[in-house]
């Protein structure tokens, strides 16, 4: 009794492995992106439009862009979509990717406490309000995972000139993890953090927080697209990634990030010319 | 090259062959002589008790001829030869404590008999008749461990049995039984003495040792200290040991 | 803030509302992590069994290993399968990453040990009492294993309950193998880490809850097979 049981389980997961095997059916392509783009909603709603169309299906991997290119420079994936412009372009250079463009864009803003410890609120340039920040040492929680909003965070702080990771564990808090968990780490902790807009937007777990600091085009923030270079790794789809690529810069797929709101706001603004 | 002279020992010896022997068997634990160099033959079809003192070896002793136990010194022989696996299949042996496998009662016994080489036609036959012998037809399908110590010790002298052994070993098997269960076990035993089964039974009781011996091996202290027909070992023992132990005295001295 | 009741609402309506995204990532959940636990138990309670039921050199080293390994991290287990099965590494060509496979290939690597370690000490208390009998017997290597694994075979249950509930409750490792990948990879305990970065913390509880519901019929049906049969041929 007990080993026909065993059997059936037994039988049962192998049966199960096997579709697994065959699930590969159709022609897929695999993204490597950021938490940004998934996490705000936009990959579930312009997806299904590109994979209707071509029937290619589309598999995203959304991790912190530094991560992102580093899968990506192994191999792992024929799309590269991701928000760091000088580590794309140095990227394509090593000949990882096959050339960069232009997707689209948002911007960056500094969310903080109603109470507002460091008097920021209101502001526009950012430099000022993290140098606001630093002087005070109101707490300000940072990514601190290589990201893309990681890149732009530091590079704001070395424009202002402040080294704020020697204040690191003090008021200066990386959490070395993605923008979802910083912020819920931050906001319970009373901190300032700097977002991407459109996770901001859709982010669940506000609290009483709002934005800070915004409109500074020093927080521009913009998305590039690579494909991976199949010279380099020629594991890579080159007719399915480049039908992507392609359909995301066409009028239609830039009408399609266009068009996606949450709460009546546009999260991502084309401009695959620029 | 050793292991040829005694064997050539052996061949030469043929003609008295016991079945079983022991040439100088030592045994030490943790650096503790336990048996010292015991020379001993057991003859076929005879029923062989080994008696003795609590810690006097007589376990060890069974253990050692068994082959559960490896000597440290000296060695065991099959007649006349280095036990092979055909040995191993020609002896069995019940504890003390029936080992029951977390199985049936039949699933006990045909677990023996499948170990044993036997091919499945066979098996059911040969069970059965174990089941009659030790008395638990009813209790077949029954999980082994819920029976009662003397079911399970009769199951156990069965399970032993069905193989048909030249040679059963019983190591105390009535030591924690009430007279009726010791009474079967007893009955057991002396019939597959009857078909031909050489004995060699470690027991305390001196009532069982006159029902169920034909000689003694005395042990006191890892050594032989006396061995003879039954009635003179325990009627008029010549040890000094085996002479305390019948008069339920404590003896400490060395024998010899 | 967050209320009890909310969080109960909120996963009887995920149920109340079931959809074919939900099932997708439950089933998912269950063939990954059910296969990973039969495979470790083909692999782990042989081997289990080997080191309890037998002496030999190096057993204690075993030992010491199999237990070391019952606490391997899974972010580490999975950043090795990631590193293996990566285009870059040395089985890239198999295109196994971001597969429900390598997700079972990482689970299997973290429930072996414990399988084995558990397997290990239940077999080696059943040896000691066995062993004689089985000696006497002239049992060999393999037929020895063989049985004492079919008569500890209850206890072995529980083992594998127990190698279940470390897979299924793990995140680290299918995120890194699986990448998380909606309708290919999406498992319950990453669609829980999914939705807590999202800030949905009511829906990641939900479904929290809905995981430990899960577990919970795996584990009823475990012990209701075992209480069945165990009446059976056991005492």
């Amino acid at each position: 009794m007990f080993r026909r049981h065993l059997l059936s389980l037994a039988l049962g997961a192998t049966l199960a492995l096997g579709t697994g095997a065959a699930q590969a059916q159709d022609e897929f392509i695999v993204v490597q992106s950021t938490t940004s783009t998934q996490n705000s909603g936009l990959f579930d709603y312009i997806l299904p439009m590109f994979e209707e169309k071509t029937g290619i299906d589309v598999r995203v991997v959304a991790v912190g862009t530094g991560q992102a290119i580093k899968n990506a420079a192994n191999g792992d994936g024929d799309v590269l979509f991701v928000h760091a412009k000088p580590a794309e372009e140095k990227f394509v250079a090593e000949g990882h990717g096959v050339s960069r463009a232009n997707v689209m864009y948002n911007d960056f803003v500094i969310v903080g406490p109603p109470a507002d410890p460091a008097g920021v609120a209101g502001m526009s340039d950012v430099v000022a309000a993290l140098t606001k920040i630093a002087e005070t040492q109101a707490p300000f929680a940072s990514r601190g995972d290589d990201s893309g909003t990681n890149k732009a965070e530091l590079r704001l702080w070395k424009e202002a000139g402040i080294d704020a990771q020697s204040s690191s564990g003090e008021w200066y808090r990386e959490t070395g993890s993605g923008m979802g968990a910083t912020l819920n780490t931050g906001t319970a902790m009373g901190a300032y953090i700097m977002t991407d807009r459109a996770t901001w937007i859709a982010f669940g777990n506000k609290g009483d927080y709002e934005i800070a600091v915004e409109g500074d085009p020093k927080m521009f923030n913009q998305y590039g697209i690579i494909l991976v270079n199949p010279e380099k790794h020629p594991n890579v789809k080159i007719d399915a990634g480049q039908a992507f690529i392609d359909w995301v810069l066409s009028d239609e797929g830039q009408a399609a990030i266009a068009s996606y709101k949450v709460d009546g706001q546009q999260l991502f603004f084309p401009n695959a010319g620029g | 090259m050793r292991d040829t002279v005694m064997d050539i020992r052996a061949e030469s010896a043929v003609a008295a062959q016991p079945l079983l022997e022991a040439r100088g068997v030592g045994f030490s634990a943790g650096g503790q002589p336990l048996i010292h160099g015991i020379d001993l033959g057991i003859e076929p079809g005879r029923r062989t008790l080994v008696m003795g003192a609590n810690g006097s070896g007589k376990s060890l002793l069974l253990r050692l001829l068994h082959g559960l136990l490896t000597p440290s010194s000296g060695q065991v022989l099959w007649r006349g030869h280095a036990p092979d696996r055909g040995a191993r299949r020609a002896q069995a042996m019940v504890f003390q404590r029936p080992v029951m496998l977390r199985r049936s009662v039949l699933a006990n016994l045909n677990f023996a008999l499948k170990v044993h080489g036997m091919a499945g036609r066979a098996r059911a036959a040969r069970v059965q008749e174990a089941l009659d012998m030790a008395r638990l037809s009813d209790l077949a399908s029954h999980p082994a461990r819920v029976l009662s110590g003397g079911e399970q010790q009769r199951l156990a002298v069965a399970r032993a049995l069905m193989c048909e052994p030249d040679l059963l070993f019983l190591d105390e098997p009535t030591s924690s039984l009430d007279p009726a269960s010791t009474q079967m076990i007893e009955d057991l035993v002396n019939a597959a003495h009857a078909r031909g089964v050489t004995i060699v039974m470690v027991t305390h009781d001196l009532g069982q040792a006159r029902r169920m011996g034909d000689e003694v091996i005395f042990l006191h202290a890892g050594r032989v200290a006396e061995r003879g027909p039954l009635h003179q070992v325990l009627g008029a023992p010549r040890s000094e040991a085996a002479r305390a132990w019948t008069q339920g005295r404590l003896y400490t001295g060395t024998p010899h | 803030m967050f209320s009890f009741g909310d969080i109960m609402a909120e996963a009887l309506g995920l149920i109340l509302t079931w959809d074919r995204d939900l099932s997708e990532i439950v089933l998912l959940s269950l063939r990954v992590t059910l296969t990973a636990v039969a495979i470790s138990c083909l692999i782990g309670l042989p081997l289990g069994a080997v080191v309890g039921a037998f002496r030999f050199r190096g057993r204690g080293t075993v030992t010491v290993l199999l237990n070391a390994l019952m606490g391997l991290p899974p972010v580490v287990v999975g950043l090795f399968v990631y590193l293996m099965l990566s285009n870059a590494g040395p089985l890239g060509i198999l295109g196994l990453l971001y597969t429900p496979t390598a997700m079972i290939i990482a689970q299997t690597i973290l429930v072996t040990p414990i399988v084995a370690a558990l397997t290990k000490q239940v077999v080696e208390d059943l040896h000691g009492e066995y062993a004689e009998q089985f000696a006497s017997f002239g049992l060999t290597a393999r037929a020895r294993v063989a049985a004492l694994l079919w008569d500890a075979r209850y206890s072995l249950l529980t083992v594998a309950l127990a190698g279940f509930g470390r897979a299924v409750a793990e995140v680290g490792a299918v995120l890194i193998v699986g990448g998380n990948i909606n309708h290919v990879t999406r498992v319950m305990t990453t669609t829980i880490a999914l939705e807590t970065s999202k800030g949905n913390l009511e829906l990641a509880l939900a479904l929290g809850v809905l995981l430990l519901g899960l577990a919970v019929i795996v584990n009823a049906a475990v012990m209701a097979l075992r209480a069945s049969a165990v009446r059976a041929a056991y005492a």
